[in-house]
């Protein structure tokens, strides 16, 4: 066990302080102190991807990341893009296809899915699966979430 | 995609509506096991058996107790003497006078925050005798072996399991005559196939949070595929009338059978009780994999023969089972496999026997397909070598044996819907032309075929109609992701005519959802949905009843209008059902609640054609088909596989929702594939060597093939609308399509999963050799 100490984090856009044990990792943090949920703790070992969030615009796992490393970084959770158009029609576009089952992967999904549509928006198929072969999912075969993804960067394109 | 156009879509029924709470799971508001709690809730952590198989002699928790922030600690000493268990009551809440194997849960400590609950977990003393341990089921079975459950004969047992010394069941299924066909046969094959435990790996780890309250009665929060065998298996081992438990389910993060029956919920509500606050118990992944449970290894025995023109005269399987330390499911996945042993063929003598044996491993149990891929691995491979003999195709020899509508399956039953047939051509006639290998990369084509049971037990369904006339249904069926809340909803809507969005699904309940057995055995769609179906034609006879006095017209001449309204046949007249639930709340007749329950009762035996002993299934269910051909690439260098493109055509009778069943063939796929090709739980020992995701390998995006999904509907005359279950036929044949792909590349059959580099690598350097 660590000692408590004042972790100053700038989240969605808010800056604040947290008063959180100094071996906190990212994910502890979203969770347990700020009650942001929508990052998930699937193995806690930077394999699943469920913890996915952006970290000064790039996808990163929340599970390996010490929280006190963060301060001085912009962190951004799926919960922080409740009005991003890109981020909406992605999610649109899963909700139609069927690339939510259990959405226990999803939201870490959705945040490497549109910083690839972000950064190359006429990625072909393989190249979606490769970019999206750090968040494991079990239910859904895939199929259906490369069909979302191409589907949403195809509104960017037009 | 549906390759039907002869049934029109309904008003639900046949439409792709998008998963009633995708929009909560897109915003990351969807609340899980782990997203809940409740004030002054503690954290709890287990402290697992370093043994597989010693007495516990005593327990000090006096340094764990003086610990920081800990509030309370539960042994063995502080459950009942209460054993839960679906077939046979073996188990207790967590271990008591015995551990059986390594991680088994020992302890239990609850704390102010989790960091303290695992610091102080490792300060409980456990003092143990260390006994010899069984590590595999042929040492369970020998002479003077160490016994795991000396009082297994007086166990509580739901049928005849023939339990004796570290023989947890055993089951004998016979048709023909098995001995005198062989003599028939032109071509006998006989072969040994093993196949490794696989892990469920649902993203989201097992969990529970409960709480006392002052009346004493638990409210339970878990990561559970049923409510009410959550409710059972606490009951039952912490001795408490069912009555003083209320159980409850947030959002399920998937199952695939590993949250089925009990993981951590009854020792979670022993902290509960305990210390009388919240307690919330979140497994790590490590835990998940080491104390939840896995599926079989099994080691089977097939032979099968056939006369000169490929027709199927005769097949015997032997089956060993590891059952692991607890029965759990598992005599059902032994009985299980042996009845799906002869697959979807006319075989007139079969023989299908197995033996269960207790060992000191975590419990094997449910999994997706129960004990089907594995016999079909077994099986398909033995039908592809009989047709490559005789000089037959696979799809020809298939065709040949095919069984259908009103045949009846090994041991009895009937065959209603079979759109088997129907698979086979829309597979063959999808995949067109095969690729040509090229010189590092060979490719072969393989093809399996399958059939799986929907049905099984009680389910319920509660239809109420509110004031306004829209509609609330309540099933108690836990929506573990797949969809069957949507579905549920469909069914409801359709009866009533009325569009999906009329109608909100209330979340399982105890104590207020009607009975429901569980998300498992492909049964939802098909069993809870005829329950829905039932209680949905309760409320338009009521709604009839009012509005036949409402016009004073007589009910013949009454008829349901698309959007809610009952109208006079043949005229402008109607009644907006929020006018007659108005007047049913307010007026006249009492509220409208329409409900039914069923349990499935056809009986799995015929006693006038077959013999069967110890069957766990007495009534079992209603038959789904699928094909799968696979196109696999193997690398001659690395021995490495993988499956380029994939065809599955299931028949699911009638697709409820198109696009759930897509993702039902396409997801049950990867993890046939995950099966078939890498996935192996391995033990060091006795200790599992790989329970982490960094050395346990589940398919990824990059790995996975696209999946062309083929919907076929040939409907079943009991199911809701004709529809059947889709959730493990779609996974059944994976393994035995990529095998017999595999097997046209490399010589010889694929005779153990998975099929890793080094496995096929040593048969392509064999192949070599012998050239």
């Amino acid at each position: 066990m660590s000692d408590k100490q004042v972790i100053s984090l700038s989240i969605n856009g808010v800056t604040g302080e947290v008063f959180a044990p100094s071996d906190s990792t990212l994910l502890d943090v979203l969770r347990d102190d700020l009650g942001l949920h929508a990052a998930k703790r699937g193995c806690n070992q930077g394999v699943c991807g469920a913890c996915t969030v952006m970290i000064d615009g790039v996808p990163m796992r929340s599970c390996l990341t010490m929280a006190g490393a963060c301060e001085d970084h912009e962190v951004k959770t799926l919960e922080g893009y409740i009005q991003d158009p890109l981020m909406n029609s992605l999610q649109e576009a899963m909700i139609a296809s069927g690339g939510v089952q259990c959405g226990f992967c999803t939201s870490g999904v959705l945040i490497t899915a549109r910083n690839l549509i972000e950064e190359k928006p006429d990625a072909a198929a393989e190249e979606m699966r490769t970019a999206l072969s750090g968040n494991l999912c079990r239910c859904t075969g895939y199929v259906r979430i490369v069909e979302a993804i191409a589907k949403a960067a195809k509104e960017v394109v037009v | 995609m549906s390759n039907d156009m002869n049934i029109p879509d309904g008003i639900a029924v046949g439409l792709s509506t998008p998963k009633l709470e995708n929009r909560e799971k897109v915003t990351g508001r969807a609340e899980y096991i782990d997203d809940l709690s409740r004030p002054g809730m503690l954290y709890a952590a287990i402290l697992g058996s370093p043994y597989p198989h010693a007495r516990i002699l005593s327990y000090d928790v006096s340094a764990a107790l003086a610990a920081p922030g800990v509030v309370g600690v539960v042994t063995g000493k502080d459950v009942p003497d209460g054993r839960m268990g679906a077939f046979i009551k073996d188990e207790h809440a967590l271990a008591k006078d015995k551990v059986r194997y390594v991680g088994e849960p020992v302890a239990a400590i609850a704390a102010e925050t989790l960091a303290e609950a695992r610091a102080a977990v490792n300060l409980i003393e456990v003092e143990y005798e260390e006994l010899p341990a069984v590590l595999s089921p042929e040492e369970g079975l020998a002479k003077d072996a160490p016994i795991l459950h000396e009082e297994l004969e007086s166990y509580i047992k739901v049928f005849d399991a023939g339990s004796t010394g570290n023989l947890c069941s055993r089951t004998e299924l016979s048709e023909g005559d098995v001995d005198k066909a062989w003599a028939d046969c032109a071509i006998v094959v006989e072969d040994e196939f093993v196949t490794e435990p696989q892990a469920h790996v649902s993203i989201e780890p097992c969990g529970a949070l409960a709480e006392i309250d002052a009346q004493g009665r638990v409210t339970l929060w878990s990561a559970n595929q049923s409510v009410f065998r959550v409710q059972a298996n606490v009951c039952e081992s912490l001795a408490l009338p069912m009555s003083r438990l209320r159980s409850l389910t947030p959002r399920v993060g998937a199952g695939f059978g590993n949250k089925m029956e009990p993981h951590i919920q009854p020792l979670t509500v022993a902290l509960a009780i305990k210390t009388g606050r919240p307690v919330k118990c979140i497994l790590t992944r490590e835990e998940d994999f080491e104390i939840v449970r896995a599926r079989h290894p099994f080691k089977i025995r097939m032979k099968t023969g056939a006369d000169a023109n490929g027709k199927l005269i005769a097949r015997e399987c032997e089956v060993l089972l590891d059952c692991g330390a607890f029965a759990d499911d598992s005599p059902g996945v032994l009985g299980y496999a042996l009845l799906m042993s002869g697959g979807p063929y006319r075989i007139p003598n079969q023989r299908a026997t197995g033996k269960l044996v207790y060992t000191n491993k975590l419990r094997f149990g449910a999994y997706r397909g129960f004990g089907n891929p594995q016999v079909t691995f077994a099986g398909e491979q033995q039908i592809d070598e009989i047709a490559r003999r005789l000089g037959i195709q696979p799809i020809e020899m298939r065709r040949r044996n095919l069984l259908k509508q009103g045949d009846g399956w090994f041991v009895g039953p009937k065959i209603a819907s079979n759109g088997l047939e129907r698979c086979l051509d829309a597979v063959a006639a999808a995949s067109g032309k095969p690729k040509a290998s090229q010189d590092r990369i060979k490719r072969g084509r393989g093809l399996a075929i399958t059939a799986h049971i929907s049905g099984l037990l009680g389910t319920g369904a509660i239809v109420r109609m509110l004031e306004d006339g829209t509609i609330s249904l309540n099933t108690g069926a836990t929506d573990i992701g797949q969809g069957s809340d949507t579905v549920l909803a469909q069914i409801c809507a359709e009866t009533l005519k009325v569009p999906v969005d009329m109608v909100s699904v209330a979340s399982p309940d105890t104590d207020g959802s009607p009975y429901n057995w569980g998300t498992t055995a492909s049964r939802v769609t098909y069993t809870t949905g005829r329950a829905v179906a039932g209680a949905a034609r309760e409320v338009v006879n009521q709604l009839f009843q009012h509005a036949a006095e409402m016009l004073e017209v007589p009910i013949e001449d009454l008829e349901l209008r698309e959007g809610g309204r009952v109208a006079l046949r043949g005229s402008n007249e109607d009644l907006p059902f929020a006018a007659i639930s108005g007047r049913a709340h307010w007026a006249k007749g009492g509220p409208i609640v329409g409900s039914h329950t069923l349990v499935f009762d056809e009986p799995t035996h015929d006693p006038k054609r077959a013999i069967a002993l110890g069957l766990p299934f007495p009534q079992i269910g209603v038959f789904s088909f699928g094909a799968t051909l696979v196109d696999v690439e193997v690398d001659q260098v690395t021995g490495q596989t993988r499956v380029a493109e994939a065809w599955s055509a299931i028949d699911v009778g009638r697709a409820i929702n198109p696009r759930l069943v897509d993702v039902q063939t396409e997801g049950g796929f990867v993890q046939g594939m995950g099966f078939a090709l890498y996935e192996a739980m391995v033990w060091d020992g006795a200790r599992l060597a790989n329970p982490s995701l960094l050395d346990y390998k589940i398919p990824t995006s990059a790995d996975s093939p696209h999946i062309h999904s083929i919907i076929i509907e040939d409907p079943e005359p009991t199911g809701p609308f004709g529809a059947k279950g889709a959730g493990e036929i779609s996974l059944n044949a994976i393994p035995a399509a990529i095998a017999n792909a595999v097997n046209t590349v490399c010589p010889g059959l694929s005779h153990a999963l998975p099929l890793t580099g080094e496995r096929v690598l040593e048969r392509i350097e064999e192949s070599d050799n012998a050239a």
